[in-house]
């Protein structure tokens, strides 16, 4: 793949980001401004256990934070290998941080994409 | 009054330029020197270094050829700005002191004279020229490759570009990274791509969309705003991204190239037109 693709996936991640992190937004830290705007009852946090344990029970919202996740990371760990890159490093020691930033998101995506499953099945397990 | 005795009358102002000399030879790093020049109304910064090698020091080197903007060779850091020294007036940017300084993002060789051939390197790399699969109707044509106004009108502007070096100068993205190919040579890479004459965008395609191609462009426009013939580099290389990024969805069909379009067969010619004047030189 040629630069101009991964730049074109890091543009697409962005907007993605853009989107599910309003959607984010929207549903945890807005209860109370959509209340004033009355399209909310607002009686009942967003963050309360039991609203917290129905989200992650549906696999919508898991599938959303996977997804959130994995674009973040690409958005994110692509944008700090140009930074890094275009400090004028050697192209050996370019492909390497791109390797260990490649290992890094892989990593950090694996993790939280088994948290994201444990939590669902186990709010699943509960419901 | 004569028209003599009025230009010897003319008001002149007495102008510092400080120059940035630099011998590989001798010194060890660049520094400035200072020449006091009686500047006149629209004395050009060019015929002020040319006053400084008359009068001063006859050492000063840099790079001129047409001085009238257009061969692009006496591109230079002038008060800071990179810039034509033969067509910017002094006036025009200074009254006290003038700083006259090589382009940076280049190897100074000597004094004003910055080291082009690595950009020239980049531009002939990305193929700038008509790219075609009919070799044999590009060395004998039997047509004409017809082109409408509005085809023109889409890379017009870039064609206006003399390889001046500003806008390599300019960009911030060159400054950091030596290997970015940069405003210049991609912006050329479009204007080729974008000539309905040309079918050579995939040949360009693995390098203008590679690791030092217009993904590293982050649209700071410096090098629209320096460039001395008008042209927008940063829009060209926006333009080459567009293509690129259509590309990746499949979108992108490159015009060209067009047909070659032949003389309408049985058609009297129309008398009112002349013909064209006999040769006067045999190839």
């Amino acid at each position: 793949m040629n630069e101009s693709s991964k730049w074109t996936i890091h543009m697409l991640a962005g907007l993605l980001i853009f989107l599910l992190l309003g959607m984010h937004m929207g549903i945890m830290h807005l209860s109370g401004f959509k209340a004033d705007l009355g399209v909310a009852d607002g009686a009942e946090s967003a963050v309360s256990k039991d609203n917290s344990l129905a989200r992650d029970a549906n696999p919508l919202f898991t599938a959303t934070y996977i997804v959130l996740l994995a674009v973040a990371l690409y958005h994110g760990l692509y944008g700090l290998k140009n930074i890094l890159c275009e400090l004028g490093l050697k192209e050996g020691l370019q492909k390497t941080i791109g390797v260990l930033l490649l290992l890094l998101g892989l990593g950090l995506f694996g993790l939280g994409t088994w948290a994201a499953i444990t939590v669902h099945l186990t709010a699943a397990g509960n419901a | 009054m004569h028209k003599g005795d009025a230009m010897a009358e003319q008001k002149t102002t007495q102008v510092t330029f400080h120059v940035r000399k630099y011998d590989p030879m001798k010194d060890s790093a660049p520094h400035y020197e200072t020449f006091k020049v009686d500047v006149k109304p629209g004395m050009t910064v060019l015929e002020g270094l040319h006053i400084i090698k008359e009068k001063y020091d006859q050492t000063l080197a840099w790079r001129y050829s047409c001085r009238m903007g257009v061969c692009g060779s006496c591109g230079m850091l002038l008060n800071g700005r990179p810039t034509l020294a033969c067509n910017t007036q002094i006036l025009d940017i200074a009254t006290t002191d003038l700083t006259v300084a090589p382009l940076p993002n280049f190897k100074i060789l000597r004094d004003l004279v910055p080291d082009l051939s690595g950009m020239f390197e980049k531009h002939r790399s990305l193929k700038p020229y008509i790219l075609r699969d009919d070799a044999e109707e590009m060395e004998n044509p039997t047509g004409e490759y017809y082109q409408s106004h509005e085809e023109v009108e889409e890379y017009l502007q870039f064609t206006y570009c003399i390889k001046c070096g500003c806008c390599m100068a300019a960009c911030p993205t060159l400054a950091t990274d030596p290997d970015y190919l940069g405003p210049m040579p991609l912006t050329q890479a479009n204007r080729y791509t974008t000539d309905t004459r040309d079918g050579g965008f995939k040949e360009r395609k693995a390098l203008a969309g590679g690791r030092n191609g217009v993904a590293r462009c982050h649209y700071a426009g410096e090098c629209s705003r320096v460039c001395p013939k008008g042209v927008d580099p940063a829009k060209g290389v926006q333009f080459m991204k567009r293509k690129l990024v259509l590309d990746f969805f499949k979108l992108y069909n490159q015009k060209g190239p067009c047909k070659v379009q032949h003389a309408p067969e049985g058609v009297e010619r129309n008398p009112k037109i002349p013909y064209p004047p006999e040769k006067t030189v045999e190839q």
